[in-house]
C-alpha cells in the first residue's frame, strides 16, 4: 500500500467525520425549527440570524455543565457507554459511497473510505453492536429508570433488527452483491429499488425508525414513564454524546435508506454529464436525498404519538417479520422465474 | 513480517481477554470481556481473509447472543452477596471436567494449527461470500441442512416452553 492512498483516505475520513458532525449539529437546529413549524411557533431565533448559531450555543452549554458521576455507579462503564454510542454511530459512514469518482490532479479518487465486499453486513453488525452503548450506560448508572430504558432499548433493537435484516437480504438478492457500491451502481439513473420493492422499503423504514430510537418508537427515553430513560443519570457532554449519537445515526440511516432504495448518488439524466461535474452533481443528489429523509424522520416525530411497548413488540414480531419474509419469498420466486430456473 | 506480528499480537490479546472472562469478579464485566473476545476472534477471521465469517460472528454472537446474556444478567442484578457458595467437591469436579475438555480441545486443534498457519496471509478465498455459499450448497450441504433442522427443533422447544402456561397478553 502506497502512502499516497493512505493520505487520500485520511483526508476523506477527516472530511466525512466533519460533515457527519456538522449535519448532526444542524439536525438538532432543524429539529427544533421543524417542530416549531408543525406547532405554529417560531422556534429558536435568538442566536445569530434566524438562530443559526443555536447548535453552537447548545454545545457550549453542554460543555459548561457539571460533569456528574453517581457515587454508586460503575465508573468506567458509565464513561464507556456514551463513547460506544457515538463510535458506532460514526463508524458506519466509513463504507458509504458518497458519489461518483472524482478526478484530482489526474488521479481518480473514490468518494468512499472502504469498499468492503460485505458492506451491508458491516452496517448490520455495527447496528447490533450499537445496543451496547445504551445497555452499558443504562446499567452502569445504577438507577432503575435507566435500567428500564436500557432493557427496553435492547429488546426493541433486537426485535427490529430481524425484520430489517430480512428486508436487506431482499435487496441483496436483487443486486447479487453485498457491497454498497455495487448496490448503488445497480440502480443507475432512475432504476431505483423503490419501484421494485415498495413493501420492503416500508418495512426497512419502520425498522430504521425503531433502530435509531426515534418517535414513535422512542420508548427507551419515554419521559412520562421513565423520567429520562437510559440517560437519566447523565449530564454534561456525556449526555451530549448520547443525544448527538441519535442525530448522527439518523443521518447515517437516511444515507442507508437512500442507498438501498433511492439509488444513492444516482439521479435521472446522469448520462449527460461526465468527469468532475458528474461527481459533484452525484454528491449533491445524494445529500439532497439524505436531507429529505432526515426531514421525514422529523416529520414523523412531530406527527405521530408514541407507541405502547406491547404494541411495539406486536408490530415488530407479528407484522413486520412475516411481511418481510413473504416479500423475501416472492422476490426469490420472481428472480428464479426470470433466470429460468423452473 | 508485519502480518505475523499482527497475528501474534491478536492471538495474545484474544487469549488475554478470554482469560479475563474467567478471572473477572463481576458477571457483567465477564460478559463484556466475552464480547471483546468475540471481536478479537472476528479480527482473527479477517486476518485469514474470511470477512463474511468475521462479520457474521459479530452480528450473531456479539450483537445478539451476548446482548441477551447481558440482558438476563442485568435483570438478575447478581453481586457478591447473592453468589451461591460452592463446596470443594463441586470445585474439584469443575477442575477435572475443565481439564478434560481442555485436553480434548487441544487434541482436536493440534492438526488445525498447521492449517491456520497456512491460511494467515495466504490468498485463501474460502471465507469470501461467493465461495462460502458455493461450499455450503455443494460440499457441505448435508451438515448445513441438518444444522437448520436442529435450529428448528430448538425454536419449537422454546415456543413450547413459553406456551406451557396459558398467557393472555392483549
Amino acid at each position: 500500500m502506497d502512502s499516497g492512498l493512505i493520505i487520500e483516505k485520511l483526508i476523506l475520513v477527516g472530511i466525512i467525520f466533519t460533515i457527519s458532525l456538522l449535519i448532526a449539529m444542524y439536525a438538532t437546529y432543524f429539529e427544533r425549527k421543524v417542530a416549531a413549524w408543525f406547532q405554529d411557533r417560531i422556534g429558536p431565533d435568538r442566536a445569530g440570524p434566524f438562530g443559526i448559531l443555536q447548535p453552537l450555543a447548545d454545545g457550549v452549554k453542554m460543555f459548561m455543565k457539571e460533569d456528574f458521576i453517581p457515587s454508586n455507579s460503575d465508573k468506567w462503564l458509565f464513561i464507556l457507554g456514551p463513547g460506544i454510542s457515538m463510535f458506532t454511530s460514526l463508524i458506519t459512514s466509513a463504507i458509504i459511497p458518497w458519489g461518483e469518482d472524482l478526478t484530482i490532479f489526474g488521479s481518480s479518487v473514490a468518494l468512499q473510505v472502504a469498499d468492503f465486499n460485505i458492506g451491508i453486513l458491516f452496517i448490520m453488525g455495527v447496528l447490533s453492536v450499537g445496543i451496547y452503548g445504551i445497555m452499558i450506560g443504562g446499567w452502569a448508572s445504577n438507577n432503575k429508570y435507566s435500567l428500564f430504558g436500557a432493557i427496553r432499548a435492547s429488546s426493541q433493537m433486537i426485535s427490529y433488527e430481524l425484520a430489517m435484516g430480512v428486508s436487506v437480504i431482499t435487496i441483496v438478492m436483487m443486486t447479487g452483491s453485498l457491497s454498497l457500491r455495487d448496490i448503488v451502481q445497480d440502480q443507475h439513473g432512475m432504476n431505483w429499488n423503490i419501484f421494485y420493492q415498495p413493501v420492503c422499503f416500508i418495512v426497512f423504514f419502520v425498522c430504521a425508525l425503531a433502530e435509531t430510537n426515534r418517535a414513535p418508537f422512542d420508548l427507551p427515553e419515554c419521559e412520562s414513564e421513565l423520567i429520562g430513560g437510559y440517560h437519566t443519570e447523565y449530564s454534561s457532554m456525556k449526555l451530549g454524546f448520547f443525544l448527538f449519537a441519535e442525530y448522527v445515526s439518523m443521518f447515517i440511516s437516511s444515507a442507508i435508506i437512500a442507498i438501498l432504495f433511492f439509488g444513492g448518488y444516482n439521479f435521472p439524466g446522469m448520462d449527460y454529464f461526465s468527469g468532475n461535474t458528474l461527481a459533484i452533481l452525484s454528491v449533491v443528489a445524494f445529500f439532497s436525498k439524505i436531507f429529505f429523509f432526515i426531514f421525514v424522520f422529523m416529520w414523523i416525530r412531530w406527527t405521530l404519538p408514541r407507541f405502547r411497548f406491547d404494541q411495539l413488540m406486536h408490530l415488530g414480531w407479528k407484522n413486520l417479520i412475516p411481511i418481510a419474509l413473504i416479500n423475501l419469498l416472492i422476490t426469490g420466486l420472481v428472480i428464479a422465474l426470470n433466470k429460468g430456473w423452473f | 513480517m508485519t502480518l505475523e506480528m499482527i497475528a501474534i499480537l491478536l492471538g495474545g490479546l484474544t487469549i488475554g481477554s478470554a482469560l479475563m472472562v474467567v478471572l473477572s469478579k463481576h458477571p457483567v464485566r465477564s460478559v463484556l470481556y466475552l464480547v471483546v473476545t468475540f471481536f478479537l476472534i472476528s479480527a482473527n477471521y479477517i486476518l485469514m481473509n474470511a470477512q463474511f465469517l468475521a462479520i457474521v460472528n459479530i452480528i450473531v454472537y456479539a450483537g445478539a447472543i451476548m446482548v441477551l446474556f447481558l440482558f438476563v444478567l442485568m435483570l438478575l442484578n447478581l453481586n457478591k452477596d447473592s453468589e451461591p457458595i460452592t463446596s470443594i467437591g463441586i470445585k474439584l469436579a469443575g477442575i477435572i471436567a475443565g481439564g478434560v475438555l481442555l485436553t480434548v480441545m487441544l487434541a482436536a486443534l493440534k492438526d488445525g494449527l498447521v492449517i491456520t498457519q497456512q491460511a494467515v496471509g495466504s490468498a485463501n478465498n474460502d471465507g469470501l461470500v461467493e465461495n462460502l455459499g458455493e461450499l455450503l450448497f455443494t460440499k457441505y450441504v448435508l451438515p448445513f441442512e441438518m444444522s437448520s433442522v436442529l435450529f428448528i427443533a430448538a425454536m419449537v422447544g422454546a415456543v413450547m416452553l413459553a406456551k406451557r402456561e396459558k398467557q393472555i397478553i392483549d
